[in-house]
């Protein structure tokens, strides 16, 4: 190395030392650390090929630019509860979740817990094809692709058939789910985290050593 | 306490320590540079002469007249010139692919961004097809900005910048057009990719790990130039200007390739990463390119060298540490480790010091000289952008602050705040030095003068417009969505006419990119009244030296 060079040595050096230091503590520390939060003794489970296939089209979709999954703790604001969006989550609650949906936007409602409030299929189906049939001055996309409209008297015993509200249904057209969109049903289905976990166990995302189990 | 957390303490309270040290031993030239290096943009007989090559020789004189009469006789030397000449001559094509190649993603990314923008009040427009539903076409914008427009003109002006900084010509520029069209290439299958469907799920990483190999292969490429440039240089020092490139070009890679490494992340833990690298984009990858085109073209257009090159310094070491831990602020309030995001709040909160340190030394640059700012197109597009940069970043750490951010995360106040970065700061930047550079590398005058203020004014309104009005509905939104005893609904309902209201604005910055555009390719293909002469060399000891340069090359 040159005596002139010295001037890049200092830049590369202290540059690179600089970014190791946030990697190591924003990156590896956290990996370190999470991977021992194991959902054990809790009721998550992992998700079914159809709730996967569903969470695929959740992510294809991009439902994340509007939708969190993360409410928050009361402590912090009570709103999330007082609206019954669930218990704040914790890490293990993400085990299985690759990738992440924590999401920055409450454009529309957190979808932590949708399961819990909405449980039904149908709403769901006839949410995605039409949001305003269901909820007045929303402004969710429609999602008339994910479904096929077809003249009534075509309707199949295996097909599944959304019931419109009378405003929005039209007559002799059946509106009928696509497999796709009825894996993302069973993917919103599946979205339950009111399962009890134990505070400042599972609530710190840095257990202590005696509480993680193996 | 547990020992994780003393020790990320101690780890901080070390590195803050170590970092006070390093940059007073910078101050006090124990490492050999002192503030010459600020001069070194100058050449002998140059200070006090203004430039900006986006004027007729018209204005030129009368933009010399009004800010330094004296200086207009001042004698340059022949050699330095020459050598600039040469230098600018090594830089023009690989510069002139990056920049074209950002104007055409600025037009795409500008009609994203409208589509996706107006989905948001017109929810049934357009839901027929697939690929331009919401959930893809705001992505898209995203993507296409950041790394079609924003990093194509970042790394265009830096690749023109070096070989000027160093006075040696450009070495290499083989791979920095190899690398540019890899990226294109890479930003052109990402792009497919998300519209139809194929995303990675993670924002700011939505291409997928396929396609970011072209990325990380295209940014390598592009920095090799830097390196065997800075391996020949001919100058002592590094402006700083260098300095916040060449870390970029070292950062970039590193942040992207780690962020992309398929099947590592999981849950909480990609959550943590995914703000590391989100934040770390915009921190140690445009804000830096866009400061160094400042901490050039500012100084130069004025003909005055920077306010304090120390302070130039610790600005850059200070960004460097405190901007590359912010990300935690993203999820404030979620369900990860305390002390990650009382770390994010901090250094949120201590990048204030960076950002006074540029806001200081750049404005006390042009303090004195704000006539200049009635001269030069190319300064009123940097001179707003440095400003808007100290907006941001104090807006930004403001936002941090739990009960700022308790209203603002998950609104769209967040989306103006983004915008008044990525946009008010780093576009206008780039919008002031593509005026700078683009007569001076194709040799050509902007043909029609009208168009640039018509640019300035239409995207200057058309971000005004956008900011304030959509702070303030995204603002509303978070007090209803802090309030329980509201329905959700109600936090949609108030947004409308704000989303509306950033329709407009984002159509007005559209209009102003496409008035940029057709400029911008009515002067490459050598439209309007050929003044080159005169407009590119100013001085006639210039034009001699050119003519003599382009007889010997012909």
């Amino acid at each position: 190395m040159k005596i002139g060079h010295f001037d890049e040595f200092k830049l590369v050096t202290g540059a690179m030392a600089i970014l190791a230091l946030a990697t190591s503590i924003m990156v590896v520390v956290p990996y370190l650390l999470l991977d021992k939060v194991h959902p054990v003794g809790t009721a998550l489970k992992p998700y079914s090929m159809a709730e996967l296939k569903g969470r695929n089209e959740y992510v294809s979709q991009g439902c994340v630019y509007c939708h969190s999954q993360q409410p928050r703790d009361p402590a912090f604001n009570s709103a999330d509860q007082e609206r019954g969006w669930g218990r704040p989550s914790v890490a293990s609650d993400y085990f299985y979740d690759r990738p992440h949906l924590l999401g920055t936007m409450r454009t529309g409602p957190d979808l932590m817990n949708i399961a819990v409030r909405q449980p039904s299929k149908d709403w769901h189906l006839g949410h995605l094809y039409q949001p305003r049939a269901y909820t007045p001055g929303s402004n969710m996309p429609a999602y008339p692709f994910l479904f096929e409209e077809i003249p009534a008297t075509e309707v199949r015993k295996d097909h599944v058939v959304i019931n419109l509200p009378p405003d929005f249904a039209v007559e002799g057209t059946a509106v009928v789910a696509t497999p796709r969109a009825l894996d993302l049903v069973a993917y919103l289905l599946a979205m339950d985290r009111t399962y009890p976990v134990i505070p400042g166990l599972e609530g710190d995302a840095m257990p202590k050593k005696k509480t993680v189990k193996e | 306490m547990d020992i994780t957390v003393i020790l990320l303490l101690m780890t901080f309270l070390v590195s803050v320590g170590a970092l006070m040290v390093f940059v007073w031993s910078m101050s006090k030239g124990l490492f050999g540079t002192g503030p010459e290096a600020s001069r070194l943009i100058f050449d002998q007989g140059e200070q006090g002469k203004i430039e900006d090559p986006a004027l007729t020789e018209i204005q030129r004189r009368a933009f010399q007249q009004d800010m330094n009469p004296a200086a207009a006789n001042q004698h340059s030397m022949d050699t330095e010139l020459q050598e600039r000449l040469v230098a600018d001559q090594s830089s023009a094509g690989p510069a002139l692919l990056c920049l074209t190649l950002a104007v055409i993603w600025l037009f795409w990314g500008s009609i994203a961004g409208m589509i996706a923008s107006m989905k948001l009040h017109l929810p049934d427009w357009w839901v027929a097809s697939e690929w331009i539903t919401f959930g893809r076409i705001r992505p898209v914008h995203l993507n296409i900005v950041a790394y079609g427009w924003c990093s194509f003109a970042g790394v265009g002006i830096a690749l023109w910048m070096i070989p000027r900084l160093l006075k040696t010509p450009l070495r290499g520029a083989r791979y920095a057009y190899a690398g540019a069209l890899v990226w294109h290439v890479g930003v052109t299958l990402g792009v497919a990719s998300i519209l139809a469907g194929l995303s990675d799920g993670l924002e700011w990483l939505e291409f997928p790990w396929q396609v970011d190999i072209l990325l990380f292969a295209g940014g390598g490429l592009m920095a090799v130039p830097l390196v065997m440039t800075l391996l020949n240089r001919k100058v002592d020092h590094l402006y700083v200007s260098v300095w916040y490139m060449g870390a970029a070009l070292l950062w970039f890679p590193v942040l992207f390739g780690v962020a992309n490494i398929p099947n590592l992340h999981f849950g909480v833990q990609e959550a943590t990463m995914n703000w590391w690298y989100g934040h770390n984009a915009l921190g140690l990858w445009f804000t830096p390119l866009g400061l160094a085109a400042a901490y050039y073209f500012i100084p130069k257009v004025i003909g005055k060298p920077i306010h304090s090159y120390n302070l130039s310094l610790l600005g850059f070491w200070s960004l460097a540490f405190f901007y590359s831990q912010v990300g935690g602020h993203h999820l404030i309030g979620g369900p990860v480790p305390s002390w990650f995001i009382t770390m994010g709040i901090v250094q949120s909160v201590m990048m204030v010091i960076p950002v006074l340190a540029v806001a200081i030394n750049q404005h006390m640059t042009v303090l004195g000289n704000f006539r200049a700012l009635k001269h030069s197109p190319t300064l009123r597009f940097i001179v707003i952008g440095a400003m808007m940069y100290t907006l941001a970043s104090v807006q930004g750490s403001m936002e941090s602050l739990r009960n700022v951010n308790l209203v603002t995360h998950f609104t769209h106040y967040t989306v103006a705040h983004a915008h008044i970065g990525l946009y008010g700061f780093f576009s206008f930047v780039m919008f002031g030095s593509i005026y700078f550079v683009m007569p001076r590398i194709t040799q050509w005058e902007w043909p029609y003068p009208k168009l640039i203020s018509l640019h300035f004014w239409l995207v200057t309104l058309g971000i005004g417009i956008y900011f304030i009005w959509l702070s303030i509905g995204g603002w509303l939104q978070g007090l209803i969505l802090l309030d329980g005893s509201k329905p959700f609904m109600d936090s949609v309902a108030v947004t409308l006419p704000y989303l509306e209201a950033r329709s407009l604005g984002g159509g007005l910055m559209t209009l102003g990119h496409i008035v940029f555009a057709i400029h911008f390719f009515a002067m490459a293909l050598r439209f309007g009244p050929s003044r080159m002469t005169q407009a590119v060399l100013g001085d006639s000891k210039f034009l001699n030296l050119f003519l003599k340069l382009k007889r010997v090359t012909a």
